[in-house]
Order: structure tokens, then sequence, then C-alpha cells
């Protein structure tokens, strides 16, 4: 009998608590709002994407010929010819680019997130992101009166110089933010096992960043490959395979940009053709690269 | 007003006198001895110039087990973190005093050398992500310039023997060190540390995140270790201390309050504080 007064004791306190009819009604109308917005909001976001890469594709598609990708461009009003030259040489700008930023970048980033003081920590952070902010064409810019002018003449170095300018700070950064993630008892457990510093940070703390860090880097390298402002001042255009690093070299903006705005129809077909390219690179090298990692996260000795 | 209780413990308090006199005589002996691992001697830390712990002189004695009790705050593990120099990555921290390592102060060694002597277990199950079972065992070794896989291979299955995980893990050795359960992975972090060969276990609340079980296993791996190893260890957990524990020290806000036999402390303590924090009264 004492045990039936508890449970009903605790039945009453049940019903007090249960909503009333109205209660759940709204709640599951509130609910459902919610639940709408949020998807709807996702859709909207995804309609610029699946927009562009649609309308890309649509219009470059018919230009993706074999020719396209092997032979150079054509004198004006010839028909035919392609941008073989434009993509080796976008490869090569940011490629050069990019070895000089991702190492700067991520050995920044160790030194914000795992060395310096505070108060120097917050310095650089806060210059990392005033120079993440820079217009690109600023920069395309300095390149010039810093590379170009001395030089006397335009440059695929020129344009390299400029394009690791754009990549440094996204590099620093995402290895900065990725690096504060990594919790403070793993460096304190690999320190506790005697391991010197600097092999904690390369040998336990970026590699469990490495994900994140290649992210940084890819994000880096994809912005980088659609720059077209700083190298309108350094890397400038060619119709012809380069004659050499210090020479003005084409690249894939800068033909796409000089073809989009020429009066011919063809131009017109291989401007879409190579924005649709350069939209296929980033993607198949963010593949590739996050491929390698998830193979290399565990076991990388054997 | 003398209580049944109180009556029961005369005859037993007499008859452990005279060992309680030969463990006063060998505590208020500050200075190293062979019996003793450790010595700290006045040590004090500070963070921000606001101390943690003060003048803490305690003798930690080889292949024993001291377990440091005390409520939260009262710097149980700051006093731990010292004794490997682990307050050293934090700028804000300052040590004061002398902590001496079978007679020779640490702060003449180099810090990884301390390290590699003094082994540490964290509260929480920290294995390296992104890394193996075997590599996780073998991570002190081959930072430290151990590359010959054979020689490693032999080291992490004797590490894992010793941290009675072997059996568990020796089919999936190339497994994730983050595929383990709770228990699992705090095993291997002992295993991790014994594969270093340390002389002390530093034992920072080993099992404050573990099921009842899992605990049960640690508590006896800690009977066995202490073989070979002098073990340090800070528990939260007062049964825990009396179970494993040979000395026991008791810390409340930054000072020590008492350190004896384990059995004393626990049946005789010879300070207010600690019998009412032991009897929890508070706390």
């Amino acid at each position: 009998m004492e045990s039936g007064t508890t449970l009903s004791a605790g039945m009453r306190a049940e019903r007090r608590l249960r909503p009333s009819r109205w209660t759940e009604l709204r709640r599951r109308l509130a609910n459902m709002v919610a639940m709408t917005l949020i998807s709807l909001a996702t859709v909207v976001v995804l309609i610029p994407l699946g927009a562009v890469l649609w309308y890309t594709i649509g219009e470059g598609i018919s230009g993706l010929t074999w020719d396209f990708f092997t032979h150079l461009p054509t004198p004006v009003g010839e028909p035919g010819g392609g941008m073989a030259n434009a993509i080796v040489g976008s490869g090569i700008v940011v490629g050069l680019a990019a070895l000089v930023a991702i190492p700067i970048g991520i050995l920044a980033g160790i030194f914000i997130n795992e060395y310096a003081r505070a108060r120097l920590a917050t310095v650089i952070r806060f210059l990392t992101e005033v120079m993440l902010g820079l217009p690109s064409i600023v920069l395309g810019i300095f390149a010039y009166a810093v590379i170009v002018k001395p030089m006397g003449r335009f440059s695929a170095y020129a344009g390299a110089v400029a394009l690791s300018i754009v990549m440094l700070p996204i590099v620093i950064k995402t290895t900065e933010e990725i690096l504060h993630l990594v919790p403070q008892h793993i460096r304190e457990a690999g320190l506790a096992l005697g391991i010197p510093q600097w092999a904690v940070v390369v040998r336990i703390v970026l590699r469990a960043a490495a994900r994140g860090i290649v992210t940084g880097i890819l994000l880096a390298v994809a912005r980088a490959a659609g720059e077209t402002a700083p190298l309108l001042f350094t890397a400038l255009n060619n119709r012809f395979w380069h004659a050499g690093l210090d020479q003005p070299i084409a690249t894939l903006p800068v033909q796409i940009f000089t073809y989009a705005v020429a009066p011919y129809d063809d131009w017109h077909r291989q401007a879409w053709a190579g924005a649709l390219v350069l939209i296929m690179l980033v993607l198949v090298l963010s593949i590739l690269l996050r491929l390698v990692v998830s193979r290399t996260t565990f076991d990388s000795e054997q | 007003m003398i209580t049944p209780e109180h009556q029961h413990s005369i005859p037993e308090q007499s008859s452990s006198l005279a060992e309680q006199t030969d463990d006063a005589t060998e505590i208020s002996d500050h200075g190293w001895n062979e019996r003793y691992r450790i010595v700290t001697e006045n040590l004090s830390v500070y963070f921000d110039s606001k101390p943690a712990i003060r003048d803490i002189s305690l003798p930690i004695r080889v292949n024993k087990v001291t377990a440091i009790i005390g409520p939260s705050g009262c710097g149980k593990s700051t006093f731990l973190r010292a004794l490997n120099r682990l307050h050293e990555i934090q700028p804000n921290a300052r040590v004061e005093g002398r902590i001496l390592l079978d007679g020779i102060n640490i702060m003449d060694l180099d810090p990884t050398v301390v390290r590699r002597r003094v082994g540490m277990v964290f509260q929480k199950p920290n294995p390296f992500p992104a890394m193996s079972i075997f590599d996780n065992v073998v991570a002190g070794l081959r930072f430290n310039g151990i590359r010959k896989r054979t020689v490693l291979a032999e080291i992490a299955e004797d590490a894992l023997r010793r941290a009675a995980l072997w059996d568990e893990v020796k089919d999936r050795l190339r497994a994730p060190a983050t595929s383990l359960s709770g228990g699992q992975q705090q095993r291997l972090c002992i295993a991790r540390a014994l594969a270093i060969e340390p002389e002390v276990l530093l034992m920072d609340e080993p099992t404050s995140a573990l099921d009842p079980i899992a605990t049960a296993k640690i508590e006896e791996l800690i009977y066995e270790l202490k073989k070979n190893y002098t073990i340090v260890i800070v528990t939260h957990n007062m049964q825990q201390a009396a179970r494993v524990s040979d000395y026991t020290a008791f810390m409340y806000l930054g000072e020590l309050i008492e350190f004896d036999k384990t059995r004393n402390i626990f049946t005789n303590p010879s300070k207010r504080q600690t019998e009412e924090y032991i009897t929890g009264r508070f706390g």
C-alpha cells in the first residue's frame, strides 16, 4: 500500500509537469517552423554554388576539347587553339607561391600558437588579419613596385610573390587556429614523456592538426589560383609558352579575363572552358589532398 | 566523550607506537637518503605571484605508493606537476624550493631527462590522437631517437604487458588509440609512461574519469607496479588512497598538513584537520 501511495505521488508530479495539449501543439509547431527555416537557409546557401557550377558546366563543356588542353592560343581571328600555356603557367605561378607561402605560413602559425608570448601572439594575429583583409589588387601593385620595376619586366617570379602574399595570411591563420584546437593535455602528455618541445610540436601536435592544416593550404591554393588582379601587374600574360621564370607568363585567370572581354564568340567559349577547368582543378585538388590526409592520419611509419 | 570505537582503538594505537616514532624520525629527516627517491624541500609554486602551494617538504620513498589527498584546489596537482617540471610550460608559474631526485636537484638536470625519469599519468586518458595503439606506446622512445623496429616492438609488448593491456590489444596494435575504451586508454597511457623506463610514476587522479571496474583494474595495476616503481598518486577518493598507498600526505589550502604512513593517517591522524577531512566533515 505504501509503495502505491508513493507511486501515485510520483504520477501526480509527472502529471503536473506534463505540458497541456495546447503547449504541446505550440511546441510542435515552433519546431516545425524552425526546421523549415533552417532547411530553407541551407538551400539558399547552396543555390549560388549549384548555379555557378551548373552555368559554368553548361557554357564551358563544349569548349573542353583535346586542343584546349594541348594547344597554344591561335592568332586573333583564327578559330581553334587552346589554353595549354595558361594552364601550365597557373600551375607554375601558384606552385612557386605555395612553395614560399606554405612553409613560412605553417612555421609562423606554429610560432604564434606554440612559442610566442601572449602579447606578441596577439600583435602578430592582428597583423595577419589586416593582411587577410588587404585587397588583392594592392598586393599586385606592391609586387609591381618591389619586383617588376627593379627587374624592368613582368615575370612569373613577380606573380608568385604577389600570390604568396595572398596565401600567407590564410595559411598562418588556419594553422594557428587549428593548433589552438589541439588540447593542451596532448602537449603535456608529450612533454611528460621527456620528448623535447620541438618534437612534441612537430611529431604530435602537427600530426593531430594535419587535417585542418591541409584544409587551410587548400583554401589558400584555391584562392591564389583564382586571383586575377595581382597577376595583371606582375605576371602579365603571354600568348606563347613562357621563356623563363623571369619572363611574362600566361595564367588561367588572366587568360579568362582577356578572352572574356574580347569580342569573339570562340574566345568567350574558351573563357568559359577555362573557368570550368579552374573550378575542376580546385575540386580535384581538394579531393586528392583529403584522401592523402585521411590515409596518413594513422601509422605514418609503415 | 568516550565512544566504543575510541576504546577499541587504544590497544592498536599503543602497538603501532614503536613504528610511529620510527617513521617520525624518518619523516622529520628532510635531507635526501637512499630510502627516498624524491625529496622536496620548502617547495612553493606561484601562479602570477599568487601562491598555490607553500613550503612543502615531503620525502617520497623508493618503491612505495605515496598518496596525496585533500579537498579540491588544495594544490595536490600543482605539487605533482612540480615533480616533473611541468610547470615550466606555463609562463606565469614560478617554482621555489628544491626537489631532489636521487639526491640531485632536478633544476640541475635537463627537463627532458627529469621527465624521462619521472613519468606521468593524467586525470583524463590522453592518448595521442591520430596515432595507433603501438605508436602511442613507443612515442616516448621514437621521438627520443630509438628507431629500430624490433627494439620498439619488444619494448611495446613489455610495457603493454606490465600495464595489463597486452591481451586486450595484441591483435589490433595498428588500430587508432582512440578506439579503445576509457579504461583501456588509461592503461595505454600507463604503458606509454612505462615504456621509457621511468623510476617514478606520477598519477594525477588516474581513475576519476573511469567506471568502477576500470578503476579496480588500475588499482590492481598500481599494486603490481610498486614492486619496481616509486608511485605518487593524487586522489580525491579517500578509499582509494587507503587501498593503494603506503604513505599519505594530506594537503589543505596549499599547505602540507600531515604526512604519515597511510595506516596512521586513516586510523589515528595527529591533526584535527586531517581527521575532519577523513571523516567527511569538510572537503
